[in-house]
């Protein structure tokens, strides 16, 4: 294997080569893909504790008077109802009714958010940003220089977390943030994650990033990889851009309608809410054994027609065998509805399923179960 | 260290002769750089193989590869195992983890194969 390294380094870089973690370039920056097994850290972010490096993800802070009818015009779920210390996913769309961006968008006071964005589609969500709000009432910061972030995720991190920061945890809500401290340093923390577990987001000065991470590990935690992130998000269904988002794919069709306001016009919302916007619809497949469909893989009704595209693809940990997202046809979408799957080696049986396919995951459940 | 026992190809895959049959898995190495190993497609007993022909394929959980017979023969016995933990294949792949045996072995497919003292050398070259 070659040394090249093409990507930026996070300040956790020589961190995971110090744990000889396999790298990758992902989104810009030279990420771990696993350390000592993408299945091991999957089944321990499930069942204990597990920290990823998310540090290359995106920050923007948006403020000002008018910053609150700006995020409602560029962002496709409700603002303004947010309470303050709330979080919400959303959408960033383009004209088209196509996908900027998936991101969460926080409110730290009345005129002040945070915007959390994808690593690679930072600059480009950045510069559309800027082109759209009001020039003189809203301001738009990107932070991510500044800002390192490390999810802890899994039943076993509010027992760490507590430990960790020294905060008993019991106020937080899900998609709630709150601010502790950590070596006398003002961080934020939010109940939110990418793994369908009880999990946080740690959000901190650069500086303090290696110090975290190491006493994490201290603590027990298992670092884990972008190979299990991808695995733990694909089992719950969650959408990664590139895959089942990307710049012509209407976010309507993932099916997260409570994101999406139907009260308010936003950039792209004639497209996005219009009744033809649910052609294809986001599935779970199911397929029989434990090959693997992969992005791109056809969709077959039957022998010859094509009803949809898979879009992400992988073998699951959690249930022992294959499993797909795919767009397909809204006619043939309803779970039960047996579809092939044409990989690059043979066709594969599969079954549409609702999702997400995991369904004992704990990140909603009450906090205090976990202390 | 890979065991002296065996001979290795440029593909990573070893072959054990022992008598008239020949036993074929993959390196340490090769299983490290896959990862975890989800699926194994095993070839078809009593099928013939020639030298370097695509025969079993591996899947782990990123990506799938093709398993390259080393020398020409006949499948006479595949590691059922595998099917049902394929994650053998990672944890023994130069013992449990073998994946198929051949008879009819061609026996001057062998001889470019490499000792185990060359492949670790070609293995320090290209790494």
């Amino acid at each position: 294997m070659s040394e090249t390294i093409t990507g930026k380094k996070t300040v956790l870089y020589y961190a995971h080569r110090a744990l000889g973690a396999r790298m990758v370039a992902f989104g810009g920056y030279e990420m771990p893909i696993q350390y000592e097994g993408i299945i091991k850290e999957h089944l321990a972010t499930r069942t204990a504790v597990t920290i990823f490096d998310t540090c290359h993800m995106g920050e923007f802070r948006i403020s000002g008077k008018t910053a609150c009818s700006d995020l409602e015009k560029l962002l496709s779920c409700s603002v303004g109802d947010l309470a303050i210390g709330q979080c919400r996913y959303a959408f960033l769309c383009n004209p088209q009714g196509g996908t900027i961006d998936d991101l969460i968008v926080y409110r730290i006071a009345e005129n002040k958010y945070l915007l959390v964005v994808n690593a690679g589609t930072q600059k480009s969500d950045f510069e559309w940003i800027s082109a759209n709000i009001s020039p003189a009432t809203t301001r738009a910061t990107n932070v991510s220089e500044y800002t390192a972030k490390i999810d802890i995720q899994g039943p076993k991190s509010p027992g760490l977390v507590n430990k960790l920061l020294n905060d008993s945890l019991l106020d937080l809500k899900y998609f709630y943030f709150k601010y502790c401290y950590y070596k006398d340093t003002r961080v934020m923390l939010s109940r939110t994650g990418y793994t369908g577990e009880m999990g946080f987001e740690v959000f901190c000065p650069h500086d303090l990033a290696l110090s975290l991470w190491n006493d994490c590990i201290q603590l027990g935690a298992v670092p884990a990889g972008l190979g299990a992130r991808d695995t733990l998000r694909l089992e719950m269904g969650l959408p990664l851009y590139g895959h089942e988002l990307d710049a012509q794919r209407n976010p309507a069709q993932t099916g997260y309608s409570r994101n999406i306001s139907t009260t308010k016009t936003f950039i792209g919302s004639d497209r996005v809410t219009s009744p033809d916007a649910l052609e294809e619809k986001m599935v779970g497949l199911l397929l029989d054994g434990r090959s693997s469909a992969r992005h791109g893989d056809a969709v077959f009704l039957g022998e010859h027609e094509q009803v949809g595209t898979v879009t992400s693809g992988s073998f699951s940990p959690s249930l022992q065998r294959a499993i797909a997202i795919a767009y397909v046809r809204k006619e043939h979408s309803h779970a039960g509805s047996i579809l092939t799957v044409a990989t690059e080696r043979k066709k594969i049986n599969s079954q549409v399923t609702a999702l997400p396919f995991y369904t004992q995951s704990t990140a909603r459940k009450p906090i205090a179960q976990f202390l | 260290m890979v065991p002296n026992d065996r001979k290795y190809s440029e593909s990573h895959e070893w072959i054990k002769v022992d008598g008239t049959t020949a036993t074929v898995g993959i390196t340490d190495y090769a299983q490290e750089s896959l990862g975890d190993i989800t699926f194994v497609e095993l070839p078809a007993v009593n099928k013939t193989v020639k030298k370097g022909q695509e025969c079993c394929v591996i899947e782990s959980v990123k990506a799938a590869s093709d398993i390259f017979s080393p020398v020409s023969g006949t499948i006479s016995a595949v590691n059922k195992t595998l099917e049902g933990s394929p994650e053998a294949l990672n944890k023994s792949p130069y013992e449990n983890g073998w994946i198929f045996k051949l008879t009819n072995v061609n026996a001057a497919d062998l001889k470019p194969l490499m000792d185990g003292q060359s492949y670790q050398k070609f293995l320090e070259e290209h790494q």
